[in-house]
């Protein structure tokens, strides 16, 4: 009960900041969202037994990633993008009308084609998000694709340099 | 853990506050071994040996007024100094300080270290951003640079007390330390590149000189913290000695044996009553203070003795000499452990 708590306060949280990254007009306030987002993120990882992953979505998102964009968008300096749209009630109602009529119609159109997807009941801590259960599905059950995602990474990488050494013409 | 929740409060309270003390503590230690250094009295006022110098100094920040820029984002600039404390103090949770004295028993100790150790930045970078000035947003983009810098040769040297304990649980790597005569089962002398690298980062991490950039004095005024007053500057202060407090606690658990008392096998063998005793316990906990004190005074010893790198040295050091030799380190020491499965 207090997980279910724990998922939908973290959930409701997370689409929150998740609006605010598109709502705030000025870009570092988009970033702050965005990483509350990512945190949000990890801790539904977390009460989905996940622990692994919450941790390394910290760490190479929050951690990471975001910090580059900080410091991109402070190297650059971006100024506040004019606002665009008035927020009004009007506007909210309309927003929560569509966003309702959009549920109900994919509603409708998937139990139409019997696609829905079947309700899955996870055995209670059967599978344990701990690292030593992914490596080892990861370098065994899915080690192809594993090396292949490696070899993706690695092309990236020297692409990068590539481009880094190039000489402006 | 199986112990009740209120212990685990009471533990991380007992914690908060340990380390609270021991952030004064350490600027009274910081003041006096950079006075002796320089050969003059430092602090000796307030108190025995001006002893009480450091809580004067909190007192007198907390009295003063809070000055925000008017240009600043209030909201921001309030946010980064709470982060800076919080995320340093959440790192305490995962110290091991005695058998089964730690908050944090988890089997992702070693990442929640690390994800901890790349979040901190944030603090500095929204610091320097949310002020409002040039030199606060100088200090918080050397910051954010740095720390993804270091952050890979820190995360590599990791790797590899990971690879040579086969664990994440910080301390469960302690406890893989324990072989060997006394002292020399310790990862430093199984691998002390690993040691030095791991050693050298966390002075970039936690923005210390020789890597105190961010915060150039005679650059950048104050750098991320110029334009901070009263409390929220202390804040910073007191996150900057709480985080290399820390950091010397996870260089003594990853390195150096963490609360392993030396001898305590043949210890144990002479007064068997010893073995899980309140005082085998406090001997533990002992010895991990003693070690960490050793990395802290290490950590002002080289603040007051080495100048600070130039920016593009910092660079350089970063990327062309401590990433490389991590990678190679983490390789080598994957080849031995593999060669001494099959021996």
């Amino acid at each position: 009960m207090a997980g279910q708590i724990l998922f939908f306060a973290l959930a409701v949280t997370a689409i929150a900041a998740g609006v605010g990254v598109v709502w705030s007009r000025s870009p570092i306030n988009s970033a702050l969202w965005l990483i509350l987002n990512l945190f949000c993120i990890a801790g539904l990882y977390l009460t989905l037994n996940a622990q692994f992953i919450a941790v390394i979505q910290i760490l190479v998102y929050a951690g990471a990633i975001m910090v580059l964009f900080l410091f991109v968008i402070m190297l650059l300096n971006l100024s506040e993008m004019p606002s665009v749209t008035r927020f009004t009630i009007a506007r909210l109602f309309g927003f929560f009308l569509v966003m309702g009529v959009l549920a109900l119609l994919t509603y409708a159109v998937a139990a139409g084609l019997d696609v829905l997807p079947e309700r899955i009941v996870p055995a209670a801590a059967a599978v344990s998000g701990s690292p030593s259960t992914l490596a080892r599905s990861l370098f065994t059950e899915y080690a192809l694709p594993f090396e292949i995602i490696g070899i993706l990474l690695l092309a990236a990488t020297v692409g990068a340099v590539i481009i880094a050494k190039r000489k402006p013409v | 853990m199986g112990l009740p929740w209120y212990w685990t409060a009471i533990i991380a309270f007992a914690i908060i506050n340990f380390l609270l003390i021991s952030a004064s503590v350490l600027v009274y230690a910081e003041r006096k071994v950079s006075a002796a250094m320089q050969n003059r009295p430092g602090p000796n006022r307030v108190g025995p040996a001006g002893f009480l110098q450091p809580f004067a100094d909190v007192a007198k920040l907390l009295l003063k007024e809070n000055i925000v820029p008017a240009m600043a984002n209030p909201f921001v600039h309030s946010l980064a100094p709470f982060l800076m404390v919080a995320i340093a103090m959440t790192a305490g949770a995962l110290i091991p300080f005695a058998r089964g004295v730690v908050i944090a028993d988890t089997d992702m100790g070693v990442l929640v270290l690390l994800a901890l150790t790349s979040i901190t930045v944030y603090g500095v970078t929204l610091a320097g951003w949310s002020s409002n000035s040039k030199y606060s947003l100088l200090g918080g983009l050397r910051a954010s640079a740095q720390m993804i810098s270091y952050e890979l040769s820190m995360g590599l040297a990791v790797l590899s007390v990971v690879l040579m304990s086969g664990t994440f649980n910080l301390v469960d790597i302690v406890e893989g330390q324990s072989g060997g005569m006394a002292v020399l089962g310790w990862n430093f002398f199984k691998n002390p590149i690993g040691a030095l690298l791991f050693i050298v980062t966390a002075f970039a991490e936690t923005n210390r000189t020789p890597f105190d950039l961010p915060e150039a004095e005679q650059e950048l005024v104050g750098g991320y913290h110029t334009e901070y007053s009263g409390m929220k500057f202390g804040m910073f202060f007191l996150a900057e000695y709480v985080n290399f407090f820390v950091a010397s606690f996870f260089i003594v658990t990853l390195f150096f044996g963490g609360f392993l008392v030396p001898f305590e096998p043949a210890m144990i063998s002479i007064f068997p009553s010893l073995d899980g005793s309140i005082l085998l316990g406090a001997m533990q906990i002992g010895t991990v203070l003693l070690k960490a004190g050793f990395f802290a005074y290490l950590f002002i010893w080289v603040r007051w003795t080495l100048p600070r790198f130039k920016y593009n040295q910092l660079m350089t050091l970063g990327w062309k000499y401590l990433l490389p030799i991590a990678l190679v380190n983490v390789v080598v020491i994957a080849i031995i452990m593999t060669v001494m499965q099959y021996l």
